[in-house]
């Protein structure tokens, strides 16, 4: 029962979501199923909270390595949730006055809008920001021609980078638009590192890219097909309880 | 002479400044005559093809005043209006004197803006149709200065009619139903028993290796669904993964870690991993608090999850389902503490960086087949076999395109033939873009 209701659920809502492909009379069916999603996920939400709270609680009063983390979590879970639901620095509305909390939450210059223009953004753009430094961590040791295959992937890439940046005008800029043999056929000006770095971006990643896409875009159908039809249900747990 | 001055001043000037200044007044008074723009022409209107009954698309020829390259631009909008025919629009109005009672009144129909488009564009989808009702259009350029256009107006109402099949898709449907055919006869067929060969895939292998290395370091393994709710396909691909890595993990008496970024990706992981147990008869080594919510933010979840590789050194991390920037951040500190790394997403974009980041990376179609290769149930594997032969077709159908394309190409070099009279090539060629790859459907 607790494996067959959800695969009854999932099967019928997914049949219904392929048709609306081809019936138009199922689109309005699919957007009411993706509705009762949406409503599920916030019932869940109030779930993840409380398994957030319940972690963190654990790891205070166990004192577990990084226990201060924890805490900080906590202040700044509890301290945002009040003045969102407060409307701290919030203004009245307009139209309603003599009601205090009738102003929108995210208003301009209130609290919630403060942390979150103040304080999470940043964090989050630090957080960002650290990817530049791993993008050159995990090009460092990618790009080292140990190999045959490797000095190649080392060869293209900087023809890449190069011919992405100025420094393609800086080095190849002067070359000139005449034939290197004879009249017409290839010219010095097509050996610009900005021009070879658009053909192997148009002609050798693209197909490559279109490839892995094709494989995505049947492994999605398999796998879809696999779940509604109840193949594959070790996404659904056990009947029998641990 | 000072008396003439006195008299000219006076008597002439005085009136004749007081003349030029009232008729200036009475000319700032009068509103500006707005200048009048050519109309668009050819105005007509369609019911869109395969939708629910709720649109209609309309089509104009561009007025003459609206041209290219002309500054400034004489035509700066096209103003579409709608009126529905017959019967009376129902209005709900508030009774005077009585804030909360209603009254509905009837309402003659007559036209209403219903949107706009911008210069040198022909065409206009009204989405907000009722099925069966019919509608008349009208149509007015306007320019700067409150120039306007007279009004064009349709010839006959329209009305948006539902189709139940949606024919522009045609094609579209006959190569679904072969592929998911074939899946489906191929999991028939590896159930009646046929043996199906399965190349190995190194990655999965692998998965079997770090959890022992997890187990004889004394550390966890950390399995990372995403950043996805449970609706997307890769966390349902990535959770399928888990339920194998959990079976593992159970047998090796290995820890297994699962920060997640969704609370229903939570539960149904708490699920998953807790049949995994039951099914490796260890259900007393199972532990829910290991799989826990941490939050929907996409950088805070990467802050506490790197922040817990760092401190916790995992031997083992498994990535699998959809991810976007944080992919890098993740696989790269998961390198600097030493960990065997293995990763399986099907977003294009994030797969260098696992490339390079990880020690084995699943490659798109590789990560969905990843659940029945670990499994190695034969109905799963049969799906397998399923994708393979929509690979076939998808080969067939590239190789035929390119031969087509490519010989067409090559016959329209010479001299271009008439009007209708397109060579055979030259027809398939139109009908893969029009029909097969466009919205043509089965139309000739």
């Amino acid at each position: 029962m607790k494996r067959t209701v959800p695969l009854l659920i999932s099967a019928v809502t997914g049949f219904i979501l392929i048709g609306t492909a081809f019936i138009p009379m199922f689109e309005e069916w699919g957007n009411d199923a993706m509705a009762w999603f949406n409503l599920l996920a916030a019932f869940a939400f109030i779930l993840g909270g409380g398994n957030l709270l319940k972690m963190q609680l654990q790891k205070i009063s166990a004192q577990q390595a990084g226990w201060g983390y924890a805490a900080v979590t906590l202040i700044a879970f509890f301290v945002t949730l009040f003045v969102g639901l407060a409307k701290v620095g919030v203004h009245p509305n307009a139209k309603f006055p003599e009601f205090s909390w009738s102003g929108n939450y995210l208003e301009v210059g209130s609290a919630f809008w403060w942390f979150f223009e103040y304080i999470f953004t940043p964090l989050s753009a630090t957080m960002f920001a650290l990817l530049a430094f791993y993008i050159s961590s995990a090009a460092f040791r990618a790009f080292r021609a140990k190999n045959t295959e490797a000095t190649i992937l080392l060869i293209i890439a900087v023809i890449v980078l190069l011919g992405r940046t100025y420094a393609s005008e800086w080095l190849t800029g002067g070359f000139p638009n005449e034939p290197i043999f004879g009249e017409g056929g290839i010219t010095y000006s097509d050996f610009k590192l900005d021009h070879l770095s658009q053909i192997i971006m148009d002609d050798f990643t693209t197909p490559g890219m279109r490839a892995i896409k094709i494989g995505i875009a049947l492994g999605v159908a398999s796998t879809s097909l696999k779940v509604l039809l109840g193949v594959d249900r070790s996404y659904l747990g056990s009947d029998q309880e641990a | 002479m000072h008396l003439w001055k006195n008299v000219v001043i006076e008597r002439l000037m005085i009136p004749l400044l007081c003349f030029a200044a009232g008729m200036a007044q009475s000319r700032a008074d009068d509103p500006p005559k707005a200048k009048q723009l050519a109309p668009p022409t050819q105005f007509r209107a369609e019911d869109v093809d395969g939708d629910a009954g709720t649109a209609i698309d309309l089509f104009w020829t561009l007025s003459p005043d609206d041209e290219e390259d002309t500054k400034p631009r004489k035509v700066l909008r096209y103003v579409i209006s709608r009126k529905q025919i017959g019967g009376s629009e129902e209005a709900v109005v508030l009774e005077s004197g009585s804030p909360f009672v209603f009254e509905v009144e009837e309402k003659k129909p007559e036209f209403e803006e219903i949107g706009e488009a911008t210069y040198r564009k022909d065409t206009f989808r009204d989405s907000n149709c009722e099925t069966g009702v019919p509608y008349l259009y009208r149509i007015q350029a306007f320019g700067p200065d409150n120039a306007a256009s007279p009004t064009v107006e349709l010839k006959e109402p329209i009305i948006a009619t539902l189709q139940w099949f949606n024919l522009q898709r045609s094609w579209f449907a006959v190569f679904v139903f072969l592929i998911c055919g074939a899946v489906i006869v191929f999991i028939e067929m590896a159930r009646r028993g046929k043996t199906l060969k399965i190349r190995k895939i190194a990655g999965l292998e692998a998965i079997k290796d770090a959890v022992g290395r997890a187990t004889e370091m004394g550390r966890s393994c950390l399995f990372v669904p995403g950043i996805q709710d449970i609706n997307d396909i890769q966390t349902v691909a990535g959770i399928t993964i888990l339920a194998q890595v959990a079976k593992t993990t159970a047998d090796y008496r290995a820890t297994l870690e699962v920060p997640t970024s969704r609370s229903l990706v939570m539960t149904t992981a708490r699920d998953t991993v807790e049949a995994a147990y039951l099914q490796a008869g260890r259900p007393d080594e199972y532990n829910e608090d290991d799989i826990y919510y941490i939050t929907d933010e996409q950088f805070g979840y990467v802050a506490s999850v790197t922040g817990k590789m760092v401190r916790d050194k995992p031997a083992a991390c498994f990535y699998m389902g959809a991810f976007y920037a944080e992919s890098l951040i993740l696989a790269e500190t998961g390198n600097s503490v030493g960990a065997i790394q293995v990763a399986g997403t099907a977003m294009p974009t994030q797969l260098p960086f696992f490339v390079a980041a990880c020690d084995f990376t699943l490659i798109g179609e590789e990560f969905f087949a990843a659940s029945a290769y670990l499994s190695g149930e034969p109905q799963q594997l049969g799906s397998l076999k399923g994708q393979d032969f929509g690979k076939l077709i998808g080969g067939i159908l590239l190789l035929a395109g390119c031969l087509i394309m490519t010989i067409s190409a090559f016959e329209s070099r010479g001299e271009p033939p008439a009007e209708g009279k397109e060579t055979v090539l030259q027809s398939a060629q139109i009908y893969l873009k029009e029909n097969i790859l466009g919205k043509g459907g089965f139309k000739p």
